[in-house]
């Protein structure tokens, strides 16, 4: 259990970062947190000759709204985590962040690093696909934006390129009376899940669904929006939604290909995940509808 | 295949040392500096027993690079107790509570706990258990465990020395 050699650098800056990652191409990896790619690399499930260590640069650290609540990549998840501004701007990644591990990995894992490293058990990626994200990527040649719907390409796969870093990421900021709610099923406390639902609703002034956000995870090779389950119940009146409630979840089950694996399987996989839609829009849409569960 | 100087504070005392990119915090405090209180079983993230607090947090010392603790101020579980050996009222919990049997798992678990109620002073029983959920314990049980949180949290709630 120990990691094969590998060269550590410490750029200062995220231009130096990128003209590392653009020097060793992909013998280089971007390091952050480390709570995913240290045990990976302790395991020898994979190398690198490089690691460009992005944990202490400090353009990379801080959370801030301006319209989009926008988190550095470096931040720590435990720091987004108690974070009122996070809590008030965009209560989904609030209440994803204590379901990633345990406390003591949120110390060290960082909010970017979840999203970058692009496991599809994680809770931070379906948030942020659910949310309509806005990934801002560096390289060594400059910066440009990615939606969260283009980024996730597969297990650990997305589409930054090799001499890319994730920098940062801006959540949509929901203005009306809003519920947020994420379950899971995992073996253990703090496991990867076996499946997982993060959705937030939104209601207008007429007490309708103005918006529905939910992102399903652990259960396919990438994050999955329930797009289906979504359009079901946007415009619904809370009645409505309620009553549509049960439908909407099965369809969210029918919108990915299950994983099948020793843990679970596929059909297993798509009823948790059906009880689970419905639990969490629930719990979503009575708080915003300022119902006490 | 890189090597660094890092310079730390480890249980208040300043350290120096020379280490491979690729040392882990936990083997740089056992074998550099002879710390070895702080447990390693699993070394990939799961076990809890090499939780140090690194600037006051808790972390696992097999998931941070020695390298990357440089600078920081590091606490390991021989600087919970006081200077004199009196033992913390975390550690004089478990003693009295049965919160250990064989101590594999007790370096771990004194320091998140010792974290943990410096977060939450006053912690439900629901709250304890996910709190210590990422220490494991495979011989006492965690019986034991729970009551020491309970105990300590109180003590240090009503400012007594154990």
């Amino acid at each position: 259990m120990k990691a094969a050699p590998f060269d550590h650098h410490a750029p200062e800056s995220v231009a130096d970062a990128a003209a590392l990652l653009a020097e060793h191409g992909d013998e280089a990896k971007v390091l952050a947190g480390g709570q995913s790619l240290l045990p990976m690399l302790a395991m020898r499930l994979t190398r690198f000759e490089h690691l460009v260590d992005v944990s202490r640069v400090p353009e990379l650290h801080g959370i801030t709204t301006d319209g989009d609540l926008r988190i550095g990549a470096s931040t720590p998840q435990a720091v987004a985590e108690h974070d009122p501004v996070v809590a008030d701007a965009v209560p989904l990644v609030a209440r994803a962040i204590p379901h990633i591990g345990h406390f003591q990995i949120r110390n060290r894992g960082t909010v970017g690093g979840s999203i970058a490293h692009a496991d599809p058990a994680s809770e931070l990626p379906a948030v942020a696909l659910a949310l309509d994200a806005v990934l801002e990527v560096a390289g060594a040649t400059g910066t440009r934006e990615i939606a969260a719907t283009d980024f996730f390409e597969g297990t650990w796969s997305t589409a930054l390129a090799d001499d890319e870093i994730l920098t940062g990421v801006r959540f949509p900021v929901w203005t009306g009376r809003q519920g947020a709610a994420v379950r899971e099923v995992a073996r253990r406390s703090g496991d990867f899940a076996i499946a997982g639902v993060a959705a937030a609703v939104e209601l207008d002034a007429a007490d309708r669904v103005a918006r529905v956000a939910v992102g399903l995870f652990g259960v396919a090779s990438t994050p999955v929006r329930a797009s289906a389950t979504e359009a079901a119940l946007t415009g619904a009146s809370v009645a409505e939604a309620t009553a549509a409630l049960a439908d909407a979840a099965l369809a969210a089950a029918d919108g990915f290909d299950a994983v099948d694996d020793l843990h679970a399987t596929g059909a297993y996989r798509r009823r948790v995940t059906t009880h689970l839609v419905q639990t969490a829009l629930t719990a979503a849409i009575q708080e915003a509808s300022g119902v006490r569960a | 295949m890189s090597e660094h100087d890092v310079r730390l504070t480890v249980n208040g005392a300043r350290q120096r040392g020379r280490v491979e990119s690729r040392t882990n915090l936990a083997d740089f405090l056992r074998e550099d500096l002879g710390l070895t209180g702080t447990h390693l079983a699993c070394e990939h993230g799961v076990c809890g027993a090499c939780t140090v607090l690194v600037d006051g947090r808790a972390v696992r010392a097999c998931l941070m690079l020695a390298v990357q603790a440089d600078g920081t101020e590091v606490t390991t579980v021989e600087g919970i107790a006081a200077p004199d050996g009196t033992l913390s009222p975390v550690q004089q919990a478990f003693m009295e509570c049965h919160g250990l049997q064989c101590g594999f798992c007790t370096p771990g678990f004194v320091v998140t706990v010792t974290a943990f109620l410096e977060a939450n002073p006053d912690p439900t029983e629901a709250e304890i258990r996910e709190g210590i959920a990422g220490n494991l314990c495979r011989c006492t049980g965690y019986q034991g465990i729970v009551e020491a949180v309970k105990l300590a949290a109180t003590r240090l709630r009503e400012g007594v020395d154990a």
